[in-house]
């Protein structure tokens, strides 16, 4: 079979697994549509969750950015692995213990607020629809690679599924997909890592080989990668270019910043006991873990490969993988100085994404129209190719290129109906029940969430089908108002018996408004800024952190000054703080 | 709650916090500390063929992370019994 066919093949029995779990797991009632009853196992949990946070980002990208920036890219690993054991010890089993359905439920509740509760619902929706304008859009752009259809009808088919599935079985039917999505997305991920670990080191655990000797060479893989890129005059791979204050600013913003998801907390509200919970964060960090560790092995060896296969050879004698995917734009060559060898180094060949005229060059490659740079380099590699180019570069068959197909896609349908779900639950939960329509029935109020993921889901992918520009620069702000808003307020909640409304509010309002406020500035309105000219070389994608501690500052000088909590909000902190009652909780 | 349920609360929030704290102790020395603040001077240091430094950044803390989850869920559950606040 070719692999064309094995693609649709492979996708569309996946498609078809996922249906079938959502029909197999329809919710009845606003729990089960919620939270899945909180009757998930938290083996299972911490593979959805596993899943809901690992976006095709994540499962596409995150090699490639890895490969090219060397030490700087632990920002990624670290920051988005740290926030677990945050989530373990200073939330989950306390929201757990809290037993409702939401974020703004906990904030609303502890701090005795509708204004506090309406607060954190504006944060939910905005921070969930910026981030899952960038999944569908992934959606889109992973069906247009391999399904052969253009991005915008991939959006269309991605929609549709999602719509079926999330609709249908709510938080209930999301999970036992993501179970699902997990696996497809973990096998699909360690296969080519294995043989490609096998083909330069001979150690098929990429973990491992990682730190072996690459086969006939005698240096390690990060000795020889380094001597490579100093040769071709790239910075060395094991130091970072990144100033020592941003790295630990943006890692600390990414950490804080995934405990404060709110697709993510809501997880942690399915477990049937608050030992779960722990549990269950314990098991969604190792199925992470798995794919996060992998990441860097192969960033590692896809760059050893590419400065080793490509460079000073002739586009003819250039490997088989570098015309099929020059095919599709993600390789292109510019032979500046006409010496007909393809030329490799540091900067970009020529500015911004590649844009193709009709006609070849004389060595048969196809001709970029954009402006050349000054650099020496030639060629222009999208980061993407590190993961997507796997199989061809290790030679294997087109079933392991299908099955990467259809990981790219769970990874990007997993997340997009996480978030989708966030996003009904607070509009049929924390606004109309808990705010607007507090007699609204039950059956009403289960249609209003499956009407709100509906409208979800059309305004998801209208933004996957017109991206706004900033579309790419937007996750630095859901994770840096999810850290200034949501984490204090959540912990201080638990933490602080004298944490009250003024304090709560206060401290949200600051951290929100200073983050936002610095990130539009430096993304959009002043977006040439350098190291230079940001706060003490803080950028934007950092800045969450700071906004944090002015989160906890101002909100701890306001609760100074004003009344303590009422008694009964002190009996609600004492009791989520011990795990005894949390079955009782269920029933709310 | 009764006197006595109320003075196991506190034993067991007390035990909680001086375990969360140590454990914070370890992540924040593992992640920030190895792998950003001392990560040029650990790189001096060879481990099973990786710089020690980078090696913390792109492997070590996240299997220390996993590791630290494991170990807090299982004194945990030892906390719950021992105050006498763990679920039915």
């Amino acid at each position: 079979m070719d692999t064309q066919t094995l693609i649709y093949l492979f996708v569309g029995a996946t498609f078809a697994l996922y249906i079938g779990i959502a029909l197999w797991t329809r919710a009845g009632s606003t729990s089960e549509y919620y939270v899945a009853s909180k009757g998930v196992h938290p083996i299972l949990n911490g593979m959805a969750t596993g899943a809901d946070w690992m976006s095709a980002a994540s499962f596409i990208s995150m090699a490639g950015i890895i490969s090219f920036i060397g030490l700087d890219g632990s920002v990624y690993l670290m920051g988005w692995t740290g926030g677990y054991v945050l989530l373990a010890m200073c939330l989950a089993p306390y929201l757990r213990k809290f037993g409702k359905f939401t974020v703004p439920d906990f904030i609303g509740e502890r701090y005795y607020s509708q204004t506090a509760r309406l607060v954190a619902v504006v944060c939910v929706i905005f921070i969930s629809f910026t981030y899952v304008a960038g999944q569908m859009r992934g959606v889109g752009i992973v069906f247009s690679r391999y399904l052969e259809v253009d991005i915008n009808t991939g959006v269309v088919i991605g929609m549709c599924i999602v719509f079926f599935y999330s609709v249908l079985g709510g938080m209930k039917g999301i999970t036992y997909t993501q179970v699902a999505q997990y696996c497809v997305m973990i096998f699909a991920y360690m296969v080519p890592a294995i043989y490609i670990s096998m083909m330069i080191t001979g150690n098929p655990i990429p973990q491992l080989g990682f730190g072996s000797e690459v086969t006939g060479t005698g240096q390690s893989v990060l000795e020889r990668l380094n001597g490579l890129s100093t040769e071709l005059g790239f910075a060395t791979y094991t130091d970072g270019s990144k100033s020592t204050i941003d790295v630990f600013f943006i890692t600390m913003a990414l950490m804080v910043g995934t405990a404060g998801l709110p697709h993510v907390i809501v997880r942690f509200f399915t477990t049937p006991t608050v030992r779960a919970a722990r549990l269950s964060a314990g098991y969604a960090l190792l199925f992470i873990a798995i794919l996060y560790t992998t990441a860097p092995a192969i960033a590692a060896f896809a760059r050893i490969n590419l400065l080793t296969s490509i460079p000073e050879l002739t586009y003819s004698e250039a490997p088989q993988w570098v015309t099929n995917w020059e095919k599709s734009g993600l390789i292109a060559w510019l032979d500046k100085n006409g010496d007909g060898k393809i030329q490799y180094g540091p900067g970009a060949p020529f500015a911004g994404a590649p844009t193709f005229g009709p006609e070849r060059g004389v060595n048969g490659e196809r001709m970029v129209t954009n402006a050349p740079t000054e650099a020496a380099t030639e060629l222009y590699v999208d980061r993407d190719i590190m993961v997507l180019a796997n199989p061809e570069i290790a030679n294997l068959p087109g079933w392991v290129i299908a099955l990467i197909a259809a990981g790219g896609l769970a990874a990007a349908l997993s997340t997009a109906a996480g978030l989708l779900l966030v996003i009904s639950t607070s509009i049929s939960h924390d606004l109309l029940k808990s705010n607007l329509m507090p007699n609204i029935s039950e059956k009403k109020e289960l249609l209003a969430a499956r009407v709100a993921a509906g409208v979800a889901v059309v305004v998801a992918g209208l933004f996957g089908i017109y991206p706004p520009a900033f579309v790419a620069q937007v996750v630095a702000f859901a994770f840096g108002l999810a850290a200034a808003s949501f984490f204090p307020a959540i912990v201080m909640g638990i933490f602080s018996k004298k944490m009250n409304k003024e304090g709560a509010i206060a401290g949200m309002v600051v951290g929100l408004a200073f983050t936002f406020s610095y990130i539009v500035y430096y993304k959009f309105i002043f977006p040439t800024a350098g190291p230079a000219d940001w706060w003490f070389g803080i950028s934007p994608e950092g800045i969450g952190t700071l906004g944090m501690i002015f989160n906890f500052v101002a909100a701890i000088a306001v609760a100074q000054v004003t009344a303590a909590p009422p008694e009964h909000i002190q009996h609600i902190i004492e009791d989520i703080r011990i795990p005894r009652g949390a079955g009782a909780a269920i029933d709310h | 709650m009764s006197v006595s349920k109320q003075e196991a609360a506190k034993a067991y929030w007390k035990d909680n916090l001086r375990l969360m704290l140590i454990l914070l102790a370890i992540w924040f020395a593992v992640s920030f500390g190895a792998g950003i603040l001392f990560v040029d001077q650990l790189n001096h240091i060879q481990f099973f063929g990786f710089p020690l430094g980078f090696w913390f950044a792109q492997q070590g803390s996240i299997y220390v992370f996993v590791a630290m989850i494991f170990f807090y869920v299982w004194k945990m559950n030892q906390y719950d019994r021992k105050h006498d606040v763990h679920e039915e």
